[in-house]
């Protein structure tokens, strides 16, 4: 294990956050801030209470995941194509590193950032309503599988794509609609039965369910089957990228 | 002298179909500098990029100090530094980050010391905390070569380094290269400009059409295929070479003004004793001779015309 090559990757790329740390944490805290003004205290004071949960303090794990999922993604696509794009990636392939070191790197910082700013949110989260958290460890677990499992996909996706708006297709047109279909403002128990089942092929519900449940011990879905699907995911991501190495996709012609 | 890098039967195949090599076989001596030389296309860039592990080789093996560049690519990969073709750089790192990256990047615990004698060597150390972004296309090749020389490679791998750079800068970076070899790394350089491998270069590889068409030390490629020229200026121009001489490897020049007698200069007899005493005979009268070496440029030209 070439540790010192992981750490350079790690540190340059965190490194590469720092310089831009205002905007990267102003940006998601004052939209997670507005959600809660308009969400949680505006409509919310109207809306009765979930399984015993006010709504503000309800929808706090949902906006995390939200955050987690878009962030983690857009953060390991843009590490990773830059250099793509740039052509400095020439070092990275040539360096006597493996496949999977690359992606710790890169993985690594992308779901680290993704995490910092899961806290911060939970922080800011906490001035606009009372926040508990039933299972801390688990939450953690939720927060550390989810962050790296999308960071994984984000990887994947900064791989593929060969525009700047590619990156951006995915977060903007998949993630970000699925997982505010998928729980986020509300729990899928309150869809119609045609919709709540049509909500189960949402891979989102099944994150957002295992994290508000690890907050408030309430969930959507049993909480085995919520980190099963993670694991799931998580597995099927690190299958791909370990395919994209196999056989050099768009890394090495 | 032992090699070490070991090329055999190395072939490569792009998804388009296009053979870009087709069977290279090469030995790279420890401690040489050893020119590359071809036209556009020639495969020159594939070849060194299949050696650096950022292009999959199709078929055929090398090896790098005795270690495979697949099987055993952290070994190999350790050893080498590659400057590319291609001006790539972190534009919004520094200088120093930048070099220091590389250093990691390569397994090698950070050295602050030795970076700073790289930065120095190639007059980089002023602009160290520069932006890289700041700087002009002649010092982000060099970034590029300290980038590959951070990590102390024992291989270095430049591919056109003096594209695009001044004739002062240019000399200097032959003085950095000789340096290298000085300190026993091993040099492997493209270049477009023959001047430079004629001024470098230990031993020549002539690339074309992915196949390799001539490797020689570059003394011996000079004298080998280097014809001399003599070329005899008449008193008189003639208008067609008299019957006398049409034994003698001539050829009309200026106008008439002036005979071109080629011959290969290593040979026991020259013929030029001969062709003299002919010449007087013949009554012509020479008012000047000059002898002219041909230039690797040219020998260059007249291999990559005969192979293709
Ligand atoms: N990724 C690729 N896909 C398909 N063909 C390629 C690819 N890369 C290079 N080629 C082709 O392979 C041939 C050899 O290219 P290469 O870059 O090795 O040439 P070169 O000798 O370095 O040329 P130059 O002097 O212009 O740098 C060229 O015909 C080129 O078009
Ligand atoms: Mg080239």
């Amino acid at each position: 294990m070439n540790l010192t090559a992981v750490n350079a990757i790690y540190r340059f790329e965190m490194a590469r956050w720092g310089r831009t740390l205002l905007q990267s944490i102003v940006a998601p805290v004052l939209s997670t801030s507005l959600y809660f003004i308009v969400f949680g205290a505006a409509i919310g004071s109207r809306v009765p209470e979930i399984d015993g949960v006010s709504y503000g303090a309800f929808i706090v794990p949902g906006l995390m995941m939200m955050l987690l999922l878009t962030e983690s993604a857009s953060n390991a696509s843009f590490g990773i194509y830059l250099p793509r794009f740039t052509g400095t990636i020439y070092e990275i392939l040539s360096a006597p590193i493996s496949p999977f070191e690359i992606v710790l790197g890169y993985v690594g910082a992308a779901a680290t950032k993704s995490i910092i700013l899961g806290f911060i949110i939970l922080v800011t989260a906490s001035l606009f309503v009372p926040v508990r958290i039933a299972h801390p460890v688990w939450m953690l677990a939720f927060l550390v599988l989810t962050a790296l499992s999308f960071s994984l996909l984000g990887f994947i996706i900064g791989v593929w794509a060969d525009g700047f708006e590619k990156l951006q297709v995915i977060p903007m047109l998949i993630i970000m609609p699925l997982s505010f279909l998928g729980g986020t403002f509300y729990s899928i128990n309150m869809l119609p039965p045609f919709w709540q089942n049509l909500a189960l092929v949402n891979p989102m519900v099944y994150l957002i369910s295992g994290f508000r449940w690890s907050f408030f011990e309430i969930s959507d879905v049993s909480v085995g089957i919520s980190l099963t699907m993670t694991l799931v995911f998580l597995l099927l991501c690190l299958t791909i990228v370990w395919w994209i190495f196999r056989t050099g996709y768009r890394l090495k012609p | 002298m032992s090699s070490i890098i070991t090329i055999s039967a190395l072939a490569k195949t792009y998804a388009s179909g296009f053979r870009a090599l087709k069977g290279i076989n090469l030995d790279i001596r420890r401690g040489e500098i050893f020119a590359l030389l071809g036209p556009n296309g020639a495969g020159k860039t594939t070849l060194i990029n299949i050696i650096c592990g950022l292009v999959n080789p199709s078929s055929g093996s090398v090896t790098v100090d005795g270690h495979d560049i697949l099987r055993d690519y952290r070994a190999a990969r350790a050893l080498i530094g590659l400057v590319p073709q291609e001006l790539a750089t972190d534009m919004f790192e520094t200088v120093w980050a930048t070099v220091s990256f590389s250093r990691g990047i390569n397994g090698r615990k950070a050295n602050p010391a030795y970076i700073e004698k790289v930065l120095r060597q190639l007059s980089l150390w002023d602009k160290k905390d520069a932006k890289i972004m700041t700087l002009s296309g002649g010092m982000k090749r060099r970034v590029l070569i300290a980038k590959a020389l951070a990590h102390e490679p024992r291989i270095l791998f430049l591919d056109e380094p003096t594209a695009g750079v001044d004739v002062e800068l240019r000399r200097g970076m032959w003085q950095v290269v000789r340096e290298m070899r000085e300190a026993g790394v091993t040099v492997i350089l493209t270049t477009h400009y023959i001047e430079e491998a004629e001024e470098m270069a230990d031993r020549i590889g002539v690339i074309n059409g992915g196949e390799i068409i001539v490797v020689e030390e570059k003394a011996e490629l000079m004298r080998k295929l280097g014809k001399k020229e003599l070329m005899i200026r008449l008193g008189a121009p003639i208008s067609e070479i008299p019957a006398v001489l049409a034994n003698h490897p001539l050829s009309l020049a200026d106008e008439g003004r002036a005979l071109l007698y080629t011959y290969d200069a290593r040979a026991e007899r020259t013929g030029i004793t001969t062709l003299l005493n002919t010449l007087r005979d013949a009554g012509l009268m020479v008012t000047d001779l000059e002898t002219r070496q041909s230039s690797l440029e040219d020998i260059f030209v007249d291999l990559v015309r005969q192979s293709t």
